[in-house]
């Protein structure tokens, strides 16, 4: 049996595979062919190697339940990758460098002369109001004035086919270790796949993000002491803290590991003594990383930190502070933001997005409530959001009365039409939404992943690709237009071999 | 190497070591009793005597009855010492040191921990427990050989044999200790059945065989005592796990005060005239080795251990 294209319902949507029923994208043409040749049975008999090759890798991550703690819940994986043609992801790249680049201009001002501010581009209001301004960074110099080595951007495709940045996540942004397991099952399930396709290798990205944090080492080496702070094993993400340190060749430290001395140098406790550390991956928030300078009881930083880092004694990657970049409001401004620094128009557009602190936007807001979706200035993983459409009228009632209370904290946006991309449910393959989020790098240079982390909501019409909320991921293949091109031929050459 | 990696990886291998070593002393307890008749039988009581774990078993039960013996050393979760509690304890140390230890390792302590809660019921059964204890003592043996055999022989590797032959020596005196408490010593007439406990003593370390091959005398006190004490050969003795004790920290950094401590604890065992002690020496020499373990792990701690955690533990 194969799969017929022609019932497959995918109209009012943009598909990243096909066009419309029966119709593949020009780039995609092939794959389709080939997905169809497989057939639902074989499909579904990849999708459980697959979920197989998944459990024995021990690709897991965290979620909590409220009688029995934290449990390793298995990597949910669907085997049809999303496919970019390379011409598109070189612009997208692009524009996720010139965003990345002003944001971090944007912080390194808004923690030394405000100019931004001065020069009436951004709102003092919003500044004041900012939940993730530190004034403790005030005035501090992080190596190379940057304060977002890591990035990872939410990508979304809307019905016409264009591609909007989401939302920027500047703090300890996760999923990149879910990128590269997903290739690894991707090449163990359709080998023959990839000698047809060359999709762009993904795997240098522990390497980048080596050196990316050796370029921040106050002591001039080779291969200076790197560390991977985690908050320990209950977090969501320590799958990934450990795997990335294991990638790098790096120390999976937590807080009890590390402490600062008097001479202001941050220090690891090994077998032979106390060992110097110069840069430190820390994928612990700002609030829990320095009981002095931060949150008092937090257990999981280390004393002092801010300390060495003020003192130019240890890198941190990202720099405490950075999230300010990351609020929802903030977001909303970065047009201007990449035209002040950079004196560009923005490569890759935002969201149209209403700043319910501005008075004309707000009133439409209110008055379109059930046609928009509403969101905190400072909440992630997709809690605190109204979706509009999907909302009882008490619901929306509730955000009115909030947006009211406190219009700076809001922002909406229309309700997006998130592309699909065909998925295994239940032995059939159906239109799923995606998004997609790709990871920048930055410090003496910027480098973007090769396409990034595709996540997908399982639930049918579900927009909520969050894993710990039913969303699942998928291989995402950046492929050169030579390969689609005579993986095309080969294909057909093929199959007509073949019947 | 991380100081915290080092403590993980010497409870990884204590916890193993520990829920290996109950399994064995309840195992051969049962078989014991089968052959004692009733007015001799010391019952299960020098069981919790061995893991000095008295007053929290009598917080929780009235007497020291076959089924809340075996129930609280098998499966117990308030008890710190139970099977149950080695192995949950052996798991997570494990977990948190996943990238250290080789993936099969992994997933053996992982097996053995669901494989021990799924089947307790019929652990605790009189026709169970024979099968349930000899599958637990097999899945430890093989995490020892999974680790002796694929792990980097680093320094972690040291930790983890420092781990072991501590749990071991620290086992091995318990047992001696409370086992030969109720025999007579050699001078006075050997009463009957007093020769089936010495060999229960000996297998309660998987002994007698060996015993037999090298002593190549009749099972009675001196000997045995010798045997599970002194024997360089043996390697559940405590001799043999003090040296090697010291061979690993040979080869560690910063070792000086640790092996002092070591070595002390050697010249002990080596310098005591066991023939000649009573019951009561015995037990105060046991005493003194098991203060020189307990010194020589807190030295270990204090050398190379991250600094115990002020307050509780967060979330």
């Amino acid at each position: 049996m194969t799969i017929d294209w022609s019932t497959y319902p995918c109209e009012g949507f943009y598909d990243e595979l096909l066009e419309g029923p029966g119709r593949a994208r020009v780039q995609t043409r092939a794959l389709a062919e080939d997905l169809a040749a497989l057939g639902p049975e074989e499909l579904g008999a990849r999708q459980e190697a697959a979920e197989v090759s998944i459990k024995e890798m021990g690709i897991t991550f965290t979620v909590y339940s409220e009688e029995g703690g934290a449990i390793d819940r298995t990597w949910p994986f669907d085997v049809i990758p999303r496919v970019i043609p390379e011409q598109e992801w070189r612009r997208v790249e692009a524009g996720l460098k010139q965003r990345v680049q002003a944001l971090n201009l944007f912080i390194d001002d808004l923690y030394h002369d405000q100019k931004i501010v001065a020069d009436g581009v951004f709102p003092a209001e919003v500044l004041a109001k900012s939940a993730n301004f530190r004034p403790q960074c005030v005035g501090v110099d992080p190596p190379l004035g940057i304060w977002a080595h890591v990035c990872g951007s939410d990508l979304v495709r809307d019905g016409d086919g264009t591609l909007y940045v989401l939302e920027d996540n500047l703090r300890v942004p996760s999923g990149v270790s879910y990128m590269l397991e997903n290739r690894l099952v991707t090449k163990r399930v359709f080998p023959e796949l990839f000698e047809h396709y060359a999709p762009l290798p993904v795997d240098d990205y522990p390497s980048q993000l080596f050196d990316t944090l050796a370029a921040l080492s106050p002591r001039p080496a080779e291969y200076p002491e790197v560390v991977v702070l985690t908050p320990g094993i209950y977090n969501s993400a320590y799958f990934e803290h450990s795997y990335l340190a294991q990638q790098m060749g790096a120390e999976l430290v937590e807080g009890r590991d590390l402490f600062v001395d008097d001479d202001d140098c941050c220090y690891m406790r090994t077998i032979d003594g106390p060992a110097r550390v110069d840069v430190i991956y820390r994928r612990v928030d700002d609030l829990f990383l320095d009981p002095e300078a931060f949150l008092p009881d937090s257990m999981l930083g280390v004393p002092g930190l801010v300390r060495a880092w003020k003192a130019g004694n240890v890198a941190l990657a990202n720099a405490p502070g950075a999230g300010v970049a990351d609020d929802k409001v903030v977001y909303a401004f970065v047009p201007e933001i990449i035209k002040y620094y950079l004196d560009e128009d923005p490569i890759i557009p935002n969201v149209p997005t209403f700043r319910c602190m501005e008075a004309d936007a707000r009133k439409y807001v209110l008055e379109h409530l059930s046609e928009l979706v509403v969101k905190p200035a400072n909440e992630s993983g997709g809690y605190g959001m109204l979706v509009g459409p999907a909302s009882t009228q008490a619901e929306c009632d509730k955000f009115a009365a909030l947006i009211k209370k406190d219009p700076r904290n809001y922002i909406a946006q229309p309700t997006l039409r998130l592309s699909t991309v065909p998925t295994v449910i239940k032995g059939n393959v159906e239109p799923r939404h995606v998004d997609l989020r790709p990871f920048i790098l930055s410090a003496d240079r910027q480098q973007v992943t090769m396409g990034g982390l595709t996540r997908v909501a399982l639930r049918k019409g579900s927009l909520v690709v969050n894993s710990s909320q039913g969303g699942g991921s998928k291989d995402t293949w950046i492929v050169p237009e030579w390969a689609a091109e005579s993986a095309d031929g080969q294909l057909q050459a093929q199959s007509q071999s073949q019947s | 190497m991380l100081s915290r990696v080092a403590e993980n990886i010497y409870w990884l291998a204590r916890s193993v070591e520990r829920a290996e070593n109950t399994a064995r002393v309840v195992s051969v307890n049962a078989n014991l009793l089968l052959d004692l008749p009733k007015g001799i039988a010391p019952g299960w009581r020098p069981l919790i005597d061995i893991t000095g774990s008295n007053d929290l078993f009598e917080e929780h039960f009235k007497d020291y009855g076959e089924r809340q013996v075996v129930r609280f050393l098998l499966g117990d979760e308030r008890h710190p010492g139970s099977i149950m509690s080695a192995l949950a304890a052996a798991r997570e140390n494990c977990r948190t040191i996943r990238d250290i230890v080789p993936r099969e390792a992994w997933e053996q302590i992982n097996g053995l921990y669901l494989f021990a809660g799924d089947q307790l019921q019929k652990g605790t059964t009189k026709t169970g427990r024979h099968g349930y204890l000899r599958a637990l003592i097999t899945g430890c043996q093989t995490i020892s050989g999974l680790l002796d055999g694929t792990m980097l022989h680093d320094e972690g590797y040291e930790f983890l044999r420092l781990g072991r032959y501590l749990e071991r020596a620290d086992m091995t005196t318990r047992i001696a200790d409370v086992r030969s408490a109720t025999l007579l010593p050699d001078a006075e007439e050997l009463r009957p059945y007093d020769n089936i406990q010495w060999v229960s003593v000996l297998k309660s370390m998987t002994a007698y065989q060996m015993y037999r091959r090298s002593e190549q005398i009749r099972v009675q006190r001196t000997p045995v005592l010798r045997f599970i004490f002194q024997s360089p050969l043996f390697p559940r003795s405590v001799r043999y796990c003090c040296r090697h004790a010291s061979l690993s920290l040979e080869r560690l950094p910063r070792n000086e005060a640790s092996l002092r401590f070591a070595n002390r604890l050697s010249r002990s065992l080596d310098g005591a005239d066991l023939e000649r002690l009573t019951q009561g020496d015995l037990h105060a020499f046991v005493d003194d080795l098991q203060l020189g373990i307990g010194d020589l792990h807190a030295e270990i701690a204090g050398t190379w251990f991250p600094p115990p955690l002020v307050s509780a533990d967060h979330d």
